[in-house]
């Protein structure tokens, strides 16, 4: 799973014309945004899914890390989801409740991902904007630092972190968001070039205003629709990472866990009659991955449509 | 174009330079060392295993010496681990397995994917098309590591199809699970690329005029519409066999192939200095050399890119 | 083909007792003889002296043979020794070889045990294991180890190309224990120096083993075949093994029931009791000597807290042993109340207070222990637990932490890869941590060894009346009870959280047979095993 670069650099030109005919893209994608049904339905799914993990504990009879004695030791047959012991969800096996669990772990997966995807939509944003804005030497050199770091096996790198400095979730936010601002920060160039031979720069440049004030007053704000796109687009490749990680054992320290461990957990059990442990956590996850794909897609179309 | 490749050439080298430093620092920073275990060593013969493997130098020196074996004789140096193997014999017996599995799950990924994305396209609202849509949006989320067992499950314990583990070059039913486990996700995704894109293309002006001169449907699709249909998929290719290596690690992990995925999570794990360094140069020298062949496969097909 | 065995085997037994497979009168041998079996990791060496792994031991175990074997109860029986004899007061043991080839047809002689023993002293050897030496208590061994005298002082000898002699630095009583390790193998000379580090390779290895390296697949799989020239060969019956890896537990358990398995000797924690009803004629479980417990760091570097024995009491009395053991593990292993695994032979349990209590007695007494000790709601103690990569662990250390969240204790987990986990305990950087031990031989001073003050002892407890009684007990003739002593002595001061005595909860095919189930070190021997016409 990887966001098409093809379509963002579209996005990105497109965006940058706007601005020439001087006139907000935004209210027409919000109309086309609406009237777009699969779109819709992620953005619906999206608010749920965060409800249930803001709201989630409050309905939350066990906490998630509280043993069940009554039912640890035969979770196949006692774990099983019920109403009645109020185990929604079920059990894992040490008879730990799979509803509390299931909503910790959707506030970490959520968290990850999008804390992940800030992290590289700003970086991106700001190195790519640099780069192109000052031009030169300077953008020659840091593009070139682009193309080396392109060509690292990031994953790879992710795991060595991992492995040499213990787990720890501030390295799964860095680990995870320095993997993907690279593509962000070649189409913000891109744009940042186009953009800054304008009237309303060159304007900026004339008055004095320093530059890095205008790579954030004046070019960041032309280039949202693209980070916004780019950020929707790239949470749901952060949780599937963390997820990754998650299943080689380097994920979030216990009691806390995420989507990934839940499914690695489940997924190793699934023979043994407590299929619930696999089945819970694994809609969560897909139907939030599909949730971001529809809203990042459709803000994309919204944006940049075909039929321009 | 071949300045271009050069220049691409040119940069390979600092890539990979800095690739070796930096995971060189990292693996050094780590605690534990490749001879940390549980019965701590005595002093003499620690001394021993560090001056064997020339851990006894300072960092710069290693780094250099390192460079120098690889240089000179292409010696990737001793694995720690495995005292009867060097790096340049375990990667020997591991990579033709990954390379083989990682081969043909991109054939399978591409081949299928694109396929499906075109019938897709041209019946688009069909029920096959909501078939292909359905089929790619859930694999696309499902991840190797549930569809691992669940393939093991079912075509070996189950059915009794397939062997549910091990290797063999002479033997495809060895290589069916890897190939599917590996492969699907990256078919539905490129299925899903294929699709959209060859919607919008099969929308634009020149197939319109190509249909309005009469020719059959088919020669359209094939000869005119397919070609900058696929140009999405090929930019998407390169990221494609970066996060297949990174899979491999699960097929490894699940099926026992013997690859160098999971060589390189034991050789992290295990602190096999030697290994790990020797499977990152792999790795990073391949992804290179990919994302190259891409570029340059994007230029051939698009005639409006010039490098 | 398949012959019925009943009278050959009669004469087998009568010729040689207790050595090879024997199947029992009526059994009909089947066509095939092989054996499959499930390994986690890839085998990393089969060199005798640089193995350190219990995976590389299982293996290396049916390619060569050390002076002495375990029979299927774990009792010492002859291997490449034929006899032996302890001559003054127990420093000197001779052991007369028998006549046995390599598998390239040269002897096995006294000088090959001699080359062995010297290559795993020798600091340039640079062997993990050179303490197993030591651990021998081989004359000069902690000398030559250390390199203050060079190889060829240790105390072993070839008196002739049958005998070897070999002196102790002081009475060791089990030193006949460690001839069944890995490390005392013989090697063949020539081969090493001739092919170096690559002599453990198929087609390169020579062994005197009942079988032959075949083949080795790294993380597939590693193949032995019999070996023709082994001096018991006419009683081998199984003709292949196969070490097959599969690095996931559940994996290796779906392919067992598919089949592709016959011997899987790890089941998953908590999966025993419904394999057992499913399959009752192959899921077993077997004692076998290795201890869980949690370590108390009482070094500088450990918490204040720690040091009041009233907060260790109470934090061990608080882990409910019954409920590990019964609702997490399932597996037949036993609550530990002393770290001594119970199934040690000649080890007598000591009486330990606590496990007498109920399990309200222990909450109880842990509260006011903890109270006494000045920890309350207004001062709660803080631990970290840390624990190894594994889901057992992992499901251990969550339940241990509700466990002492019950008595008010607020514990944090931390979880490490195995590298940074050791490489911490030995640097003292932890506060309580999962510890276990195995047995290096059938004998309790392996495990109490450990916390004798200059022992491995990670968490830096000490005691000069423990260290006395064990250093009285490795020369007497009936240690039993001054390890009993011991362990009273251990477990009054609460050096560690014991928790359970390990099992094998095991499965393996109902026509193999010859599964050692009642060898506590878990050894076995392809050579042994047979299987059956169904």
């Amino acid at each position: 799973m990887v966001i098409e670069q093809e379509k963002m650099r579209s996005l990105a030109s497109r965006l940058g014309q706007e601005e020439v005919r001087g006139r907000s893209p935004w209210t027409d994608a919000r109309k086309r945004f609406v009237r777009n049904r699969a779109a819709m339905t992620g953005f619906v799914i999206l608010v749920l899914v965060a409800l249930f993990a803001i709201f989630g504990n409050g309905l939350a009879v066990w906490s998630n890390e509280d043993l069940d004695f009554e039912v640890m030791g035969q979770v196949a047959t006692l774990g099983q989801p019920s109403l009645a012991n109020g185990h929604y969800f079920g059990t894992d096996d040490l008879g730990r409740d799979l509803f509390a669990r299931t909503v910790q772990a959707t506030q970490v997966s959520l968290t990850v991902g999008v804390v992940g995807a800030a992290i590289a939509v700003i970086v991106g944003t700001l190195y790519g904007a640099t780069a192109g804005y000052v031009g030169g030497r300077t953008d020659q050199l840091m593009m070139r630092i682009v193309d080396i770091l392109m060509s690292i096996p990031y994953m790879f790198v992710l795991i060595l972190l991992l492995v040499m400095f213990g787990r720890s979730i501030t390295m799964l936010f860095l680990g995870i968001g320095l993997i993907s601002w690279l593509d962000m920060s070649r189409i913000v160039r891109g744009q940042t070039l186009s953009l800054k031979n304008r009237e309303f720069i060159e304007a900026a440049r004339a008055i004095g205003v320093p530059s890095w004030r205008i790579i954030l007053r004046h070019i960041v704000p032309n280039l949202l629709g693209v980070v916004a796109v780019y950020a929707t687009l790239l949470v749901p490749l952060m949780i599937l990472t963390e997820s990754f990680i998650s299943f080689l054992g380097l994920g979030v320290q216990e009691p806390l866990t995420s989507w990934g461990a839940l499914i690695s957990e489940g997924a190793g059990t699934m023979n043994y009659g407590t299929l619930w442990q696999l089945a819970f956590p694994l809609f969560f996850f897909c139907i939030t991955l599909f949730g971001f794909f529809f809203v990042g897609d459709g803000l994309r179309d919204a944006l940049d449509p075909r039929d321009r | 174009m071949f300045a271009y490749v050069l220049r691409r050439m040119a940069v390979a080298i600092p890539t990979l330079l800095l690739l070796i430093v930096l995971s060189f620092v990292l693996m050094h920073l780590a605690p534990g060392g490749p001879f940390t275990q549980e019965r701590e060593l005595p002093a003499q013969v620690l001394a021993n295993l560090n001056a064997k493997y020339g851990l006894d130098q300072p960092l710069w020196r290693q780094i250099w010496n390192y460079l120098y074996g690889i240089v000179a004789h292409f010696d990737f140096g001793p694995s720690f681990v495995y005292p009867d193997r060097t790096v340049n014999q375990l990667i020997a017996e591991g990579f033709p397995v990954t390379l083989t599995y990682g081969a043909l799950s991109f054939l399978f990924a591409v081949v299928v994917g694109v396929a499906l994305g075109v019938v897709a396209a041209i019946r688009q609202n069909s029920f096959l098309d909501y078939l292909a849509v359905g089929i790619s949006i859930g694999a696309q989320v499902l991840p190797n590591f549930v569809m691992a067992p669940i393939l093991v499950l079912v075509f070996t314990l189950w059915c009794g199809l397939l062997p549910g583990g091990g290797w063999s070059f002479s033997d495809p039913r060895f290589w069916v699970m890897p190939v599917i486990a590996l492969g699907t996700s990256y078919m539905a995704s490129i299925a899903r690329i294929t699709r959209s894109s060859m919607l919008e293309v099969l929308g634009s002006n020149h197939i319109r005029t190509a249909r309005a001169k009469g020719m059959p449907e088919h020669r359209v699709v094939i000869r005119h519409a397919l070609k900058p249909a696929l140009l999405p998929v090929i930019s998407y290719l390169g990221p494609v066999f970066v996060s297949m290596i990174t899979g491999s690690v699960v097929i490894d992990i699940y099926f026992s192939t013997g690859g160098i995925g999971k060589a390189f999570v034991d050789s992290a794990l295990n602190r096999d200095y030697a290994v790990m360094m020797g499977v990152t140069i792999l790795i990073g020298a391949l992804t290179i050399l990919f994302n190259l062949v891409v570029d340059i496969l994007y230029a051939w097909i698009d005639p409006r890119i010039r490098y | 083909m398949t012959k019925l065995f009943a009278t050959t085997a009669l004469a087998a037994w009568l010729a040689m007792p207790a050595f090879g497979a024997q199947p029992a009168e009526g059994e009909t041998l089947a066509d095939r003889q092989e054996v499959r079996y499930w390994i986690l990791d890839a085998i990393k060496s089969l060199d005798p002296q640089l193995t350190t792994t219990r995976t590389d031991s299982d293996m290396i175990r049916q390619l060569f043979e050390g002076l002495m074997n375990e029979d299927a109860t774990g009792a010492m029986i002859p291997g490449m020794a034929e006899s032996h004899e302890v001559r003054d007061d127990g420093l000197t043991y001779v052991f007369h070889l028998r006549d046995a080839a390599w598998s390239n047809g040269d002897p096995v002689t006294a000088g090959d045990f001699v080359y062995a023993w010297q290559r795993a002293a020798n600091p340039e050897t640079a062997s993990e294991y050179a303490w197993f030496i030591e651990l021998m208590n081989i004359a000069n061994a902690s000398a030559v180890v250390k390199g203050d005298l060079p190889p060829s002082e240790l105390g072993v000898k070839a008196v002739d190309d049958r005998t070897l002699e070999v002196r102790l630095s002081k009475p060791t009583p089990y030193f006949v224990k460690t001839l069944s390790h890995a490390t005392t193998y013989p090697v063949p000379r020539k081969v090493i120096e001739a092919e170096g580090d690559a002599w453990t390779r198929p087609g390169k290895m020579v062994g005197n083993g009942a079988y032959v390296l075949d083949g080795h697949d790294l993380g597939v799989e590693a193949v032995a075949v019999r070996n023709d020239r082994y001096w018991d060969a006419d009683n081998t019956i199984i003709e292949t093994v196969r070490f097959i890896t599969v690095n996931d537990q559940n994996i290796a358990l779906t392919r067992y029931l598919a089949g592709e398995l016959d011997w899987f000797d790890s089941l998953p924690a908590g999966q025993y009791p419904r394999l057992k009803e499913q399959y009752p004629d192959q899921a077993v479980t077997v004692p076998w000597s290795c201890s869980y417990a949690y370590l108390f760091n009482l070094s500088d570097k450990g918490p204040e807290a720690l040091k009041d024995v009233r907060v260790r009491q109470a934090l061990a009395y608080a882990v409910d042993r019954d409920i590990i053991v019964d609702k997490v593990l399932q597996g037949g292993q036993t609550p530990a109340y002393y770290w001594t695994h119970w199934a040690t032979e000649g080890f007598e349990a000591p009486q330990i207070e606590m496990a007498g209590w109920t399990r309200t007695e222990r909450m109880e007494n842990a509260r006011t222990l903890l109270a006494e000790a000045g920890h309350g709601p207004e001062n709660p103690l803080n631990l970290t637990i840390q624990y190894n990569t594994s889901e057992d662990h992992k499901k251990l250390a969550v339940a241990v932490q509700q466990f002492w969240k019950a008595i008010g204790v607020n514990a944090t987990l931390a979880n490490y890869e195995w590298k940074v986990h050791t490489d911490r305990l030995q640097n003292q950087d932890f506060e309580v941590a999962r510890y276990a031990w195995c047995a290096d031989y059938n004998e309790a001073s392996t495990y109490l060894d450990y916390f004798r003050t200059d022992g491995y002892n990670n968490g830096k407890w000490s005691n000069a009346e423990f260290d006395t009684l064990l250093s009285q007990a490795s020369t007497a003739r009936n240690p039993a009870a001054l390890y009993e002593q011991a362990e009273q002595i251990l477990i009054g001061d609460m050096a560690l959280v014991p928790v359970y005595h390990y099992a094998k909860a095991q499965m393996f095919r109902p026509d193999l047979k010859g599964i050692p189930t009642r060898n506590v070190m878990s050894t076995w021997y392809a050579k042994d095993m047979y299987r059956i016409a169904e």
